[in-house]
């Protein structure tokens, strides 16, 4: 009993212990956007701040320089959300679609096709920077948020299908028999036997793509125009000044405040994302 | 109309096929094609034979930025799993705060590392983090100074990384666990099976999915590892953190060296092929007949 | 490729009668927070005085890195900005693979080129001919001094390496850490030009650096160069790696440091942080004669349409004007370009960083800094930053850094 008790705190101890690892950074971000310059100057980066100051937040949202327009993050914001929420809605339901055909639908080669997708996942962005800008430009989208929305559906598409057909594949390939049987087709099928059941399986895929999405800075940076630029570009633009001075409070604030919402996502949804993944893993 | 039924599956698929087609493997061709020109500031098309390539060999960069690639995804992918692991395993122990530490091992994920990049930099630095506040607790030895160190450094980045992504693993493998037919569980219990051997004997072995989407995400990370070098090392000191990622991007953008930077695309594009597409065929096969 | 004469005839329409179409400029800068977005603010607000639509389009990073990349991509999807900042032989690299807009007949009805340098001035010419406008000079062989300190241990600024090395010692005994640096590849760079130059002098910089003379680089001055750098390596603190810059300016404003080796921008620290020149900092050129140069400057692509290329026009007679060039320089710490400017309300820094660009301009030594990408195109100057680093940041002999240095400079051609 005592050996179990001992062992008990024990293991407390090293979640607890990695508790303050995963929290240091943000600590040392939350405690530094509190501080004035000043302070930050003469004291140490990592000590709590002697006095709370506001002051940075609110550079950060509202007055911060990103350019000659000086209205903080605020104006970037929108762009971000127009950009993430459409392709988050599309390449979830092109994802679907896909898992669904690859889990219950099986054709010969599908099975190549699907690797041929999961190794899309694998392309470095970096490889695609300009192909994928000649191609905007011959589509007449480059510069605009629609451009953006499709760069990040093509290249969500392989994670959002892995998703959706590890999850189908758990699903009896007798009832999509029995409703074959029945004349339903094949989007009939999904409307009523898939998409009823899939609602742990969208979380996890909107958490992912929202994720993926709201951070990426290199296609952001690389193919957005004036006035469609995202709130990571213009982070980046508070935030790096080659030969400026640094305000590292209003860095921290602003870099608090372009991650909040999907800071939100993990700890609002974390609990449905765990299940989420659980209902689409190993039973069946 | 009766074959319109029959192929609504792939007329479904087909956009995507289409896309990762032209998307995914036309610009790989045009990667290839390029990395055979002299291409500097802009892409040009005439080909030139194999220079980029002798040039990529003989640059003692490049030979850094491939060692590093191996020392940190090998690292990175293993440390993930072992620690993704171990906490799903520990969580579910009927832990009290259970949600509230998963939220903490998991949000790292959820940041991007342009916004992370400076704390860890901060932390790290010897003369800042870390190492300095420890030192001022009166442990006067105490050293932790990777980052400063070229043949350490890797490992901050390493450190960095399995920060980011470690918790993401374990939600996945806290996913598994929980999934476990508790019936097999509780029969091996009875059975006096100790805890240890139900996890390696019965839990872990059911769950190679899972270990199938760690390794894809780990993997897809480490490949991609880039906004961590840049917000870290810069890959500094020297160019001792350089990774494929990094060098490329180096060539391609700041240096106009496009040639040079599609070769070493596509050396990395042959290291993925290499690694994925064995794993890639070894996990779907047994699948297939499910 | 011919430049464009269309904007020439557009531009003369213009000086000669009331404005007639609407200018447009749409402008990719690197300039973005701070005083920077400050000073670019102010070229906006005049852009907009003379009816002109300013578009911004700020992208920073890595010393203009990610707006580099983003040039490129808004190239290939055919849709140019109007101007973009950049500088050095990357605006002729641009030139031979796309073109740039001829802005000669601006040049010519302001005379720019009897109030630029002449060396400044090539840089600004694609094949002769006028495709960008210079915005400031920032000279980079700068040693900046904690003035306490300095006082305190009796030492002056050093004119010579071997004074440097004196008087670094002196302090190291002392416990005063005698050179804040920032172990950036950048500013490994930076350091190391200013040795080649204060070792060298201005005629061995120019072969080794500029016309990357293969005998110059493998040469035993520069032996001499990375002997030094190695005796640098032992008077910066064991935490240089991967420092911002500005964090070592601090350690020279708090006299946790005695000097730094840094461009004037360091100058916008110090003055931020409420310090005077003269009393609280000295600066001083870096030992050796010579003025390395690092100019910002704006280029403009080809561009359809009457009012966009007004727009360039409008945008490069600004930006050469006297008024922007006092009053953006005033906010970065660097000098106008031109030299025509009254410096009355610049501090003795500035004012000594123009009457050495005078001078050098006169003597041959006012020369391209290559760490700042002034001299070499990318690869090459790339190729020779690698070696420096890599020199600087392990135990290599300076044997062995020349010939790495020649075989790298091979490799990047």
């Amino acid at each position: 009993m005592t050996s179990n008790t001992v062992l008990r705190w024990g293991l407390y101890g090293i979640l607890f212990l990695f508790a303050a690892f995963y929290l240091m950074p943000l600590f040392v971000m939350l405690t530094t956007s509190l501080k004035s310059l000043e302070e930050i100057r003469t004291g140490s980066l990592l000590a709590l701040p002697r006095e709370i100051t506001f002051a940075p937040w609110a550079e950060a949202w509202s007055t911060a320089c990103a350019g000659t327009q000086c209205e903080g993050l605020r104006p970037f914001f929108w762009n971000s959300v127009l950009m993430a929420v459409p392709a988050v809605a599309i390449s979830t339901v092109v994802g679907a679609l896909n898992g669904y055909v690859f889990a219950q639908w099986r054709f010969r080669g599908a099975n190549l096709f699907f690797a041929a997708i999961l190794f899309g996942c694998f392309i470095p962005f970096q490889v695609v920077l300009l192909p994928m800008a000649q191609m905007l430009g011959l589509m007449g989208i480059a510069g605009t948020i629609p451009g953006l929305i499709f760069v990040h559906v093509i290249y969500g598409i392989g994670f959002t299908t892995l998703f959706f057909r590890n999850y189908y594949v758990t699903i009896p390939q007798e009832l999509v028999r029995a409703a074959k049987v029945d004349g339903a087709g094949f989007f009939r099928i999904f409307w009523s036997i898939f998409l009823p059941i899939s609602l742990p399986i969208i979380t996890v895929s909107v958490i992912w793509q929202f994720t993926q999405i709201w951070n990426d800075f290199l296609f952001g940076v690389s193919f957005s125009g004036p006035g469609s630029q995202p709130v990571t570009v213009a982070l980046n633009n508070i935030v790096n000044s080659t030969t400026g001075v640094k305000a590292y409070n209003v860095d921290m604030a602003a870099a608090i405040i372009a991650a909040l919402p999907t800071l939100l996502v993990y700890v609002v949804a974390g609990k449905y994302f765990i299940r989420g993944l659980t209902a689409g893993s190993v039973k069946g | 109309m009766e074959w319109l039924e029959r192929n609504v599956p792939k007329l479904v698929l087909a956009p995507s096929f289409v896309a990762i087609l032209v998307f995914v493997y036309g610009f790989i061709a045009w990667t290839a094609w390029i990395s055979f020109t002299r291409s500097r500031l802009m892409p040009r098309y005439e080909l030139d034979g194999f220079i980029q390539y002798e040039r990529l060999f003989a640059a003692p960069r490049w030979d850094v930025a491939m060692n590093n690639l191996f020392i940190f995804g090998g690292l990175f992918i293993v440390i993930s799993m072992v620690i993704g692991l171990a906490l799903a395993i520990f969580l579910d122990q009927k832990i009290r705060a259970e949600g509230v530490l998963r939220t903490i091992y998991l949000y790292p994920m959820a940041l991007s590392l342009i916004v992370t990049g400076t704390a860890w930099k901060w932390i790290l630095n010897p003369g800042l983090g870390v190492q300095e506040m420890v030192r001022g607790w009166g442990f006067e030895n105490f050293a932790f100074d990777w980052l400063i160190r070229p043949d350490m450094a890797i490992y901050t980045i390493v450190l960095a990384a399995v920060w980011q992504a470690s918790g993401f693993v374990m939600a996945l493998f806290l996913a598994g666990l929980r999934s476990v037919d508790t019936e097999i569980i509780r029969a091996a219990q009875v059975d006096g099976i100790p805890t240890h051997r139900i996890y390696s004997a019965i839990i872990i072995p059911t769950m190679a999915p899972i270990f199938l989407s760690a390794f894809i995400v780990l993997a897809h990370l480490a490949i991609k590892a880039f906004d961590l070098v840049i917000a870290l090392t810069g890959g500094g000191p020297g160019y001792a953190t350089d990774l494929p990622a990094t060098y490329m991007y180096a060539m391609a953008f700041s240096r106009g060296d496009l040639g040079q930077a599609a070769s070493s695309a596509m050396i990395m594009m042959m290291v993925i092929f290499a690694i994925v597409v064995p794993y890639l065929y070894s996990e779907l096969r047994p699948r297939r007949d499910q | 490729m011919k430049l464009k004469t269309v904007l020439a005839a557009s531009t003369a329409v213009m000086m000669a009668g009331p404005v007639l179409a609407n200018p447009q400029a749409e402008v990719l800068h690197w300039w973005t927070s701070g005083g920077e977005a400050r000073s670019v603010a102010v070229l906006q607000e005049q852009f907009a005085a003379e009816g002109g639509t300013w578009t911004d389009m700020p992208v920073a990073g890595g010393g203009g890195d990610a707006a580099m990349t983003a040039l490129r991509a808004r190239v290939l999807s055919g849709n140019a900005p109007t101007a973009v900042q950049l500088k050095g032989p990357a605006i002729q690299e641009w030139y031979e693979e796309t073109g740039l807009a001829d802005i000669g007949a601006v040049a010519e009805e302001n005379g720019w080129a009897d109030v630029l340098p002449a060396q400044i001035a090539e840089h600004m010419k694609c094949e002769g001919e006028w495709c960008a406008a210079p915005v400031n000079v920032h000279r980079v062989n700068w040693i900046w001094g904690n003035k306490q300190i300095l006082d305190e241990h009796g030492i002056e600024m050093p004119t010579t390496w071997d004074e440097f090395n004196a008087a670094a010692a002196k302090l190291q005994e002392a416990g005063v850490t005698p050179l804040a640096h920032g172990g950036q590849a950048w500013q490994d760079a930076t350091v190391f030009e200013t040795v080649v130059l204060g070792i060298g002098g201005p005629e061995f910089f120019q072969q080794a650096l500029v016309d990357l003379d293969p005998e110059a680089l493998t040469s035993d001055t520069m032996k001499q160069v990375f002997d030094q750098m190695r005796t640098i390596r032992g008077y910066v603190d064991p935490n240089f790696s991967g420092r911002d810059w500005n964090l070592a300016t601090a350690m020279v404003m708090n006299g946790e440091a005695a000097f730094q080796i840094m461009g004037d921008w360091a100058k916008g620290e110090f003055l931020a942080a409420g310090k005077e020149p003269g009393t609280d900092f000295v600066c001083a050129q870096t030992p050796g004669n010579g003025f390395l140069y690092n100019v910002d400057s704006f280029a403009f692509f080809n561009v359809e349409g009457d009012d966009k290329q007004q727009g360039q026009a409008l945008l490069a007679r600004l930006i050469m004007g006297e008024d922007f060039q006092k009053t953006f320089n005033l906010n970065k710490g660097s000098i106008p370009a031109r030299t025509d400017v009254a410096l009355d309300e610049f501090d003795s820094c500035a004012v000594a960083s123009a009457e050495a660009m005078n001078a050098g301009a006169q003597d041959g030594s006012l020369l391209p800094s290559y760490a700042h990408g002034m001299a070499l195109r990318g690869a090459p100057a790339g190729a020779i930053t690698d070696v420096v680093t890599a020199h600087f940041n392990s135990d290599m002999s300076s044997d062995d850094a020349v010939q790495q240095l020649a075989d790298a400079v091979a490799n990047a051609m």
